[in-house]
C-alpha cells in the first residue's frame, strides 16, 4: 500500500535499520545482540501507535471498550431502541469473525440477528429491500475486499433509489458495515481500502472512524441517517484501539471533519488508521523540524467537509494527505484537486473554475500550494 | 467448545440427594442430547451435515428432464373453453369484464405510445404485447397492499391497480406531472400509493430486494405478501440466484413470477439456459414451483392466488414460471425481424393470445358482443388519446429537480453545482429553452 505522504519516517523502535547506499547496494545492519536467524523470522508488525482520545464527559457513564466492542455497543443500542432493526451477513449469528455481534442474537432473537448465505450481492440487495420496506437494515460484508460483487446493488440501486423514484421510495434505512484497511498480514484480499470507488457515487455516504469513541458515535449517525451509508471499520484497530466509550447511545455528526490539533505550517489530512500515524508525524515534525502541523480527521469521505479542510489550508498554505489505498485515483486526488481549485479562486489567482485559463494556472501554482 | 450437557451435574446432584436439582439437570441433559446429532458410524445412513439422502451403490448421473419437463398448468384451451370445470375460478361477470378491459386498455396504450416514439414525441417505449394475461391474472390475485417489484414489462399490473393513464403518459413524456420527477427513461414507472416499487434499468436487481422486503413485511405481521416479476433472461443474473436462495433460507412470504416470453432481446431461450426453464430451478433452492400457461389469465390467477395464500400462511417463497410469448419487439430500439420470422410472431398474435382467449370465454357466456367490442375499442382509444394529448402539452419539470433527492437533504457540494448550472444558463439563456420547463 502506498501512502500519499511526502514525509516518510521510520519507527524509532525498530531494531533493523537500512543504511542508505547507492541504488542496489543497501546493507542490512542488525543489532549485535541478536542472531540473524531470529531477526528475519520475526514478523515485523505494522508500525503505528493507537492514540486514544480523552474520556468524553458529555455522554454519560463510560466503559473500557476496544473497537469491536464499541461496535457491538452501538448495535446493541440500536436493536434495543428500534424494533424494526435487523443485523445480517455471513457468520454474524455466532458473533462475527471479528466479534462485532457477540451476544446480540441471544439477546434480541434469531429473527433480528441472522446469517445469510455466502453472497455479497444478495446481502446488499436483501438489505436494500428491508430498508425499502421501512425497516432498519444493518448489513455486514465480511471484508471490504469482498464488497465488489455488491457494487452494482450499491451504486446502481441503493445510491439512486430516492432520486430515480422521485422520492417515492428510498433505502435510507440501510447501513453497510465492513472491516477495512491493512492489518499487517492481510495481503491483497484482507487489507483493501475501497473508499475511493464509492466516493464517486452520489447518493451514498462513506464513513471511516479512527477509534472506538468515534466508531460508536459515527455508526449510530449512519444508522440514523436517511441515506444509504457504508461504514468501514479499520480492522487493525478492532483489538488494538481501547478507549473509555459511553454506554448510552450518542451521535457524532457526519460530514464534519475534526481538527485534532491546530497548527500553522502544514495541514495533514487522513482517516481511519492513518490518523494515528499522522499524529505521530506531527509530533516528530515539531520536535525535529520545528514544523507546526494541523491534523484533520476527515471521518466522512462522502460527502466530505470541504470547508474545514480549505479553511485550514488557507491558514497553513500547505496540504498533505495520507491514505492506505493506491495513489492513482485515490481519495487524496479528489481532496487535492478540490482544495487547489477552491483556494486558487479564493486567493483570486484565477477566475472561477469554468474559466479556460484554469488548468494552466493550477499547474504553475502547484509548487506554491504543496510542499 | 463442547456444549454443556448437564449430565454430570445431574448424576452428582442425585448422588448427593439433591433430587430437585438432579431431576432438573437430568431433564435438561436429555433435551441437549436430542438437539445434538448423535454420530453413529455403524449406521448405514449418511451422517453429512450437508445432505441426508440415502446411500446408493450404482454410478448414475441424474438426467435433467428437458424433453417432458415440468408440465404447463392451464384452465382454458386456446379457444377459451374451460377444460376442467373444478379449476374455473368462477369469477363474476364484472370481474372478468374488468380483466378484459384492463388488458385491452393496456394494448391500446401500447399502440399509441409506441407510435408516439416513432414520431419523435417520446424518446423510448416498451410494449407488453402478448403478455397482458400474465400482468392482469397475477395482479388480480394479490391484495392491493402487497408490494410489487417489477422488471419493466409489467405495466398491466399498475394498470390493474388503477394507475391513471395521465401518470403513465407523464412518465413517458417526463413532464412536470411525472411522479418520478422526469428523471428516468420511459416505462420506468413507480407508485407509492399503489405499492409498486419504481422500475430500474439494471436487470434482476429487484430479486434480492424483494426477498429483503418480504422479510421485513413478515416481521410486521400484517399478512402482506411481496411479488417479484422478472423475465427468463434476467433469471440468468447472479442476483436471481441470490434472491431465490435468500428467500428460501430466510423463509420469506414472496412470490417469484417469471415471465418466460421466449426472448431476451434477440437471445432465444435455448441460448439462455439448457435446463428445464426457470421452474425447474425452484426445487434446487428448496422452493415450491409451478409452470403455468401465461396466456391463460385464469391459470395465472389461480396459481398466483394459491401461491400468495400459502406464502403468507407458511412464510415460504413460491416460484411461478408463466410461459408466454413476446409478440412485440424488445423495445423501440429493436427490430425483431432481424432474429425471428414473421410467421412465428403471427402464430402467437392470431392463434394464442391472452386477450382473444378471454374474449372467447366471455362471448361464450353472452357477456360480450361485437357491439360491446366496437364501442369499447372506440372508447378506450379516445381515453388514451385524450391523456396523450394532455401529456404532450404539459411543461417539463423544473431543472432544480436535477439536484434534489440525491440525498434526503441538499449537500453543499451539490448546491454549488446547482448554482454553477444556473449561472451558466443565465449567461447563455438564448441556448436553453427555459420556456418548456416549469418555473
Amino acid at each position: 500500500m502506498a501512502a500519499a505522504a511526502r514525509l516518510f519516517l521510520r519507527g524509532a523502535n525498530s531494531k533493523l535499520s537500512i543504511a542508505p547506499g547507492s541504488l542496489g547496494t543497501t546493507l542490512l545492519k542488525l543489532s549485535p545482540n541478536c542472531s540473524s536467524r531470529t531477526k528475519t523470522q520475526r514478523r515485523h508488525a505494522a508500525h503505528f501507535t493507537f492514540q486514544p482520545d480523552p474520556v468524553p464527559s458529555q455522554y454519560g457513564p463510560t466503559q473500557k471498550m476496544n473497537l469491536f466492542q464499541s461496535i457491538t455497543s452501538a448495535l446493541d443500542n440500536t436493536l434495543a431502541s428500534d424494533p424494526t432493526a435487523v443485523i445480517f451477513g455471513e457468520d454474524v449469528a455466532f458473533g462475527g469473525v471479528f466479534r462485532c455481534t457477540v451476544g446480540l442474537r441471544d439477546k434480541y432473537g434469531k429473527d433480528r440477528v441472522f446469517n445469510t448465505p455466502l453472497c455479497e450481492q444478495g446481502i446488499v440487495g436483501f438489505g436494500i429491500g428491508v430498508a425499502v420496506a421501512g425497516a432498519t437494515a444493518i448489513a455486514e460484508i465480511q471484508f471490504a475486499d469482498y464488497i465488489f460483487p455488491a457494487f452494482d446493488q450499491i451504486v446502481n440501486e441503493a445510491a439512486k433509489y430516492r432520486y430515480r423514484s422521485g422520492n417515492m421510495f428510498d433505502c435510507g434505512n440501510l447501513t453497510i458495515r465492513a472491516p477495512w484497511g491493512c492489518v499487517g498480514h492481510g495481503s491483497l484480499y484482507h487489507s483493501q481500502s475501497p473508499e475511493a470507488f464509492f466516493a464517486h457515487c452520489p447518493g451514498l455516504k462513506v464513513v471511516i472512524p479512527r477509534s472506538p469513541i468515534q466508531a460508536k458515535g459515527l455508526l449510530l449517525s449512519c444508522i440514523a441517517d436517511k441515506n444509504p451509508c457504508i461504514f468501514f471499520e479499520p480492522k487493525i484497530l478492532y483489538r488494538a484501539a481501547v478507549e473509555q466509550v459511553p454506554e448510552d447511545p450518542y451521535t457524532i455528526p457526519l460530514s464534519q471533519a475534526e481538527v485534532l490539533q491546530e497548527g500553522s505550517d502544514v495541514t495533514l489530512v487522513a482517516w481511519g488508521t492513518q490518523i494515528h500515524v499522522l499524529k505521530e508525524v506531527a509530533s516528530m515534525a515539531q520536535e525535529k523540524l520545528g514544523v507546526s502541523c494541523e491534523v484533520i480527521d476527515l471521518q466522512t469521505i462522502l460527502p466530505w467537509d470541504i470547508e474545514t479542510v480549505c479553511k485550514s489550508v488557507v491558514k497553513t498554505g500547505r496540504l498533505l494527505i495520507s491514505h492506505e489505498a493506491p495513489v492513482t485515483g485515490g481519495f487524496a486526488s479528489e481532496i487535492s484537486s478540490t482544495v487547489q481549485s477552491q483556494l486558487l479562486v479564493a486567493l483570486n489567482l484565477i477566475a472561477s473554475p469554468s474559466s479556460s485559463s484554469f488548468i494552466q494556472t493550477v499547474e504553475s501554482s502547484q509548487e506554491k500550494t504543496l510542499c | 467448545m463442547i456444549p454443556q450437557d448437564y449430565l454430570g451435574l445431574a448424576f452428582f446432584s442425585m448422588l448427593c440427594c439433591f433430587w430437585p436439582l438432579g431431576i432438573a439437570a437430568f431433564y435438561l441433559s436429555q433435551k441437549v442430547l436430542q438437539l445434538q446429532q448423535t454420530f453413529d458410524s455403524s449406521l448405514e445412513k449418511p451422517q453429512f451435515p450437508g445432505a441426508s439422502a440415502e446411500f446408493v451403490d450404482q454410478l448414475e448421473f441424474i438426467q435433467p428432464n428437458v424433453i417432458s419437463g415440468i408440465p404447463v398448468y392451464r384452465v382454458m384451451d386456446r379457444q377459451g373453453n374451460i377444460i376442467n370445470p373444478s379449476q374455473d375460478p368462477q369469477l363474476s361477470k364484472e370481474t372478468v369484464l374488468n380483466f378484459y378491459q384492463k388488458m385491452t386498455m393496456l394494448n391500446t396504450m401500447d399502440r399509441i405510445l409506441y407510435e408516439s416514439q416513432r414520431q419523435g414525441r417520446i424518446s423510448f417505449y416498451m410494449t407488453n404485447y402478448g403478455e397482458e394475461g400474465t400482468h392482469i391474472g397475477s395482479a388480480a390475485a394479490l391484495d392491493p397492499n402487497d408490494l410489487v417489484f417489477g422488471q419493466y414489462r409489467e405495466a398491466g399490473v399498475l394498470m390493474y391497480r388503477g394507475f391513471p393513464l395521465d401518470h403513465f403518459m407523464a412518465q413517458c413524456y417526463a413532464n412536470a406531472d411525472d411522479l418520478g420527477k422526469g428523471r428516468q427513461m420511459p416505462v420506468h414507472y413507480g407508485s407509492k400509493d399503489l405499492n409498486f416499487v419504481t422500475i430500474s434499468s439494471p436487470l434482476a436487481t429487484q430479486i434480492p430486494q424483494a426477498a429483503g422486503a418480504a422479510y421485513a413485511v413478515k416481521r410486521e405481521n400484517t399478512n402482506r405478501a411481496v411479488i417479484c416479476y422478472f423475465g427468463e433472461g434476467a433469471a440468468s443474473e447472479g442476483d436471481a440466484h441470490a434472491g431465490f436462495n435468500f428467500s428460501a433460507t430466510l423463509e420469506c412470504p414472496l412470490i417469484f413470477f417469471c415471465r418466460n416470453n421466449g426472448y431476451a432481446i434477440s437471445t432465444p431461450t435455448n441460448e439462455q439456459y439448457r435446463g428445464d426453464g426457470i421452474a425447474a430451478r425452484g426445487p434446487g433452492y428448496g422452493m415450491l414451483s409451478i409452470r403455468v400457461d401465461g396466456n391463460d389469465v385464469f391459470a395465472v390467477y389461480n396459481a398466483t392466488k394459491e401461491a400468495r395464500r400459502r406464502a403468507v400462511a407458511e412464510n415460504q417463497p413460491f416460484l411461478i414460471e408463466a410461459m408466454t410469448y413476446r409478440i412485440g419487439h424488445h423495445s423501440t430500439s429493436d427490430d425483431s425481424s432481424a432474429y425471428r420470422s414473421v410467421d412465428e410472431v403471427n402464430y402467437w398474435d392470431k392463434q394464442d393470445h391472452p386477450i382473444s382467449r378471454l374474449r372467447h370465454y366471455m362471448t361464450a357466456r353472452g357477456w360480450w358482443s361485437e357491439d360491446d367490442e366496437r364501442s369499447w375499442r372506440k372508447q378506450s382509444r379516445k381515453t388514451v388519446m385524450e391523456a396523450f394529448e394532455r401529456a404532450e402539452r404539459r411543461l417539463k419539470p423544473n431543472p432544480e429537480l436535477l439536484f434534489t433527492d440525491v440525498y434526503q437533504e441538499m449537500i453543499p457540494s451539490l448546491n454549488k453545482q446547482r448554482e454553477s448550472l444556473w449561472r451558466h444558463v443565465q449567461q447563455y439563456k438564448e441556448n436553453y429553452p427555459l420556456d418548456l420547463y416549469e418555473k
